[in-house]
């Protein structure tokens, strides 16, 4: 399992030209550490590699599965609404955690958040599905994308 | 007294029965701890979790607590952003979410008393 690197994950699933990241591949450890301990253990590849995911667009979702195919209800439920507020997909990249056990893990300590999906913006630590939704349905998500410039131009 | 027994015998062993082998003991848990951190006004516990029962995730899983769907008003959340009112709860039922077999998945909302009355009286409008 922790024989995959960050490399894997760590490519934009929502774009076809893969983004290299300039990473070390991450070690196994010699021993099986329990994963209550391992969510304390953010490798300082990990953190590195998480930043630059998070930088690596405007917009950025920590997702189960692709915008495709999503793999969980409530990532499905994320890049609907980011799709129905007109996010701008060259302004968006999403990771698929399912891809990188480090990653999945790194994520949730790294945002200080238990849960996936995670929406970044701006580098800016947004929220969890919940908050997407109820953001969406109040109109805060929308004057928040306006404001970040994110959204498709209303004359294309 | 022979008149009180029939009632105090069976009051005593349901009130056991119910102690020793509660069927909802994750959703019990996090009621009290809810309940005694948050001090709330409005709690609701749903548990969703038959509706995710055929997902890949759990697969090998045999709990049937695992989605939970929360609703939770209380003035803690005064003056506090959602992400940070949602960290509250997370911290608060951490080990419940990280342990093999926990909490897989948490729908939250986390509202004030004033935010409430204001959704009812939207509510009520529309």
């Amino acid at each position: 399992m922790f024989s995959r690197t960050v490399f894997s994950a760590l490519r934009p699933i929502s774009r076809p030209a893969p983004l290299r990241l300039p990473l070390r591949p991450i070690r196994a450890p010699a021993y099986p550490i329990p994963s209550i301990l391992h969510a304390r253990l953010l490798s300082t590849e990990t953190k590195a590699a998480i930043d630059k995911a998070v930088g690596s667009a405007p917009v950025v979702l920590f997702m189960k599965g692709t915008p495709e195919t999503p793999q969980c209800g409530f990532s499905r439920a994320s890049i609907q609404i980011l799709g129905l507020q007109g996010v701008d997909p060259k302004k968006f990249v999403a990771f698929n955690v399912l891809e990188d056990a480090e990653l999945r893990q790194g994520v949730k300590e790294y945002s200080d958040w238990p849960t996936i999906p995670q929406l970044y913006l701006d580098k800016e630590f947004v929220g969890g599905c919940d908050i997407l939704m109820s953001m969406h349905q109040n109109g805060e998500l929308a004057k928040l994308l306006e404001s970040k410039e994110v959204l498709v131009a209303a004359d294309q | 007294m022979l008149r009180a027994l029939p009632v105090q015998i069976p009051r005593r062993l349901f009130s056991q029965s119910a102690k020793m082998a509660s069927m909802t003991p994750m959703e019990d848990l996090m009621r009290d701890k809810i309940a005694h951190t948050f001090t709330p006004s409005t709690l609701i516990i749903r548990n969703d979790s038959h509706k995710h029962a055929h997902h890949a995730a759990m697969e090998g899983s045999t709990s049937k607590e695992t989605h939970f769907h929360v609703t939770i008003t209380s003035s803690a959340f005064e003056s506090k952003m959602q992400p940070a009112r949602h960290r509250m709860v997370y911290a608060l039922l951490k080990e419940e979410m990280s342990r093999e077999g926990g909490i897989h998945a948490l729908q939250l909302k986390t509202k004030t008393p004033a935010e409430e009355q204001r959704e009812k009286e939207r509510e009520a409008q529309a």
